[in-house]
């Protein structure tokens, strides 16, 4: 850890930064979950649109290598990546299937009546690309934030209060949510239910779908009455006030000189 | 002779004309009295705390809390302030991601600064003895440590009466015995419903029995 006198001191230089940044690799936390959520959200969010509206391969390439650096230094654990990009490259395969024969073009090879075109094949290639750049770039600023702090910062950057009520009570209540299913799915399985292909198995989770429902709708409505009976009127008051260091400035400007930098290649 | 803090007037609710909870109940809590309250399962218990604090509305009678008879929506908002309702289901009240947000929660809405709601939580925290629980993720607690999260919850409003729905449910004899002594050392007036005689005994002045729809007096020989 940083010593805290040093956290408030004003204007820091790079080095020290630099140092700091070593110190915390070496012990095990990342330089990215030390930064300011404010600052990941903006930056994630401004790479990301730069280089999904990008027609050049050099930004494409760039906005992907800095995206996997980010996701070295933030250290995310290679199960959570791959999960996701194997996810994502699934619904890749579609487009890379189906692209090259809408777009005409160059044919490389027809079946039956259609054509798959080199241009269409580029264009699959290019949107697969960019897709595996945003959410490496997402997974690396953006899924380090502990939830509590995304929807603080999100409201400090005046997203819509109910939508981030929304995702804090999902949060919240998604746990118990899921534990209410395992105690019916138990609850079942004692009775000796067997999942199968038939009316009784449709007709069975089609109850605890229901029941799932209808339990989360009596919750709310419990929920509701906690927070009248707490003075809740319909504002939420926030507890937490983030605090922007010197290494957060650094790193914002860094992504602002990558995002124009990355902006000027694309008009080059 | 001392004002009750909450009267009930003759009160009367019903969920449907044909299926009424309470009828014509009177009850009055004075200031620091402590009153238990026993019931079969379903016969409305739940329902009467909730009339108390306007989450219900009665079907008749009248409802009077801390000098005003209190109607509308609007004037239950001051009751619920001064009035703290313990929820059966600590899993309904705990609803921030965190236990200080949680506890902070009720003194915001009371109109507290952010700096001095967060200290009140954390005294309030501090006197139950879960100093250190503020960063705590609230789903990640155990259920006794839910209830008395809960419980640091309706305190930090700093309420004249407690109205505690199933204080013990769910809980294991250490958490009880926890949560018995904290109830002990507070002043506040209290209506604690539950099943248990091992949460009443030793803390209560006086238990009611609610049957088909009344009160009537009850002491522990009688089995509940």
């Amino acid at each position: 850890m940083i010593p805290a006198a040093a956290r408030f001191a004003g204007p820091v230089p790079i080095w020290y930064h630099l140092a700091v940044h070593l110190i915390e690799h070496l012990q095990g936390r990342s330089f990215i979950h030390a930064l300011d959520p404010r600052v990941r959200i903006l930056s994630g969010f401004g790479l990301s649109i730069i280089v999904a509206l990008s027609h050049s391969w050099p930004v494409i390439g760039l906005g992907s290598a800095a995206a996997l650096a980010l996701l070295i230094t933030a250290r995310v654990g290679p199960r959570v990546v791959w999960g996701r990009l194997i996810e994502l490259n699934v619904f890749m395969l579609m487009v890379l299937l189906l692209v090259p024969f809408s777009m005409p073009g160059t044919p490389l090879f027809r079946l039956g009546p259609a054509a798959f075109t080199r241009e269409g094949l580029i264009l699959a290639l290019a949107i697969t690309a960019k897709g595996n750049a945003v959410v490496i770039l997402l997974t690396a600023l953006i899924s380090t934030i502990e939830t509590v702090a995304l929807g603080h910062a999100l409201n400090h950057l005046k997203v819509p209060d109910k939508l981030i009520h929304l995702f804090l009570f999902t949060v919240r209540y998604i746990d118990v949510l899921h534990h209410e299913y395992l105690r019916l799915r138990q609850a079942m399985r004692c009775r000796c239910f067997r999942v199968g292909m038939n009316r009784h198995t449709y007709r069975t989770l089609g109850n605890l779908v229901a029941v799932l429902l209808i339990r989360s709708l009596d919750r709310s409505e419990r929920i509701m009455q906690a927070m009248k009976c707490r003075g809740f009127t319909g504002r939420f008051w926030m507890l937490d006030h983030f605090h922007t260091h010197g290494r957060d400035r650094a790193f914002a400007w860094g992504a602002v000189l990558y995002g124009a930098a990355l902006i000027w290649l694309e008009f080059v | 002779m001392t004002e009750p803090l909450i009267s009930l007037r003759s009160l009367g609710f019903a969920y449907s004309p044909d299926r009424t909870v309470i009828g014509d109940l009177d009850l009055d809590l004075f200031p620091g009295q402590r009153l238990g309250l026993v019931g079969d399962n379903g016969s409305g218990k739940t329902s009467l705390l909730h009339l108390m604090v306007g989450l219900l509305k009665p079907t008749g009678g009248s409802i009077l809390a801390f000098g005003r008879e209190r109607k509308q929506e609007a004037d239950f908002v001051e009751v619920r302030a001064k009035a703290g309702l313990l929820f059966q289901d600590s899993e309904d009240q705990l609803f921030s991601p965190t236990v200080l947000e949680d506890v902070a929660f009720g003194p915001l809405n009371l109109g507290k600064g952010p700096k001095r709601a967060k200290e009140i939580a954390l005294e309030t925290l501090e006197s139950l003895g879960l100093g250190g629980y503020g960063e705590r993720i609230t789903y990640r607690l155990s259920g006794g440590q839910k209830r008395l999260v809960a419980l640091a919850a309706v305190l930090a409003m700093q309420p004249l009466v407690l109205l505690l729905d199933e204080p013990a449910m769910g809980l294991d004899e250490k958490s009880l015995a926890r949560v018995r002594e904290i109830l002990q050392n507070l002043d506040q007036a209290m209506l604690i419903v539950s099943h248990r005689r091992d949460m009443l005994e030793g803390i209560v002045e006086g238990t009611v029995r609610l049957r088909e729809g009344r009160l009537e007096p009850w002491d522990f020989s009688e089995p509940i």
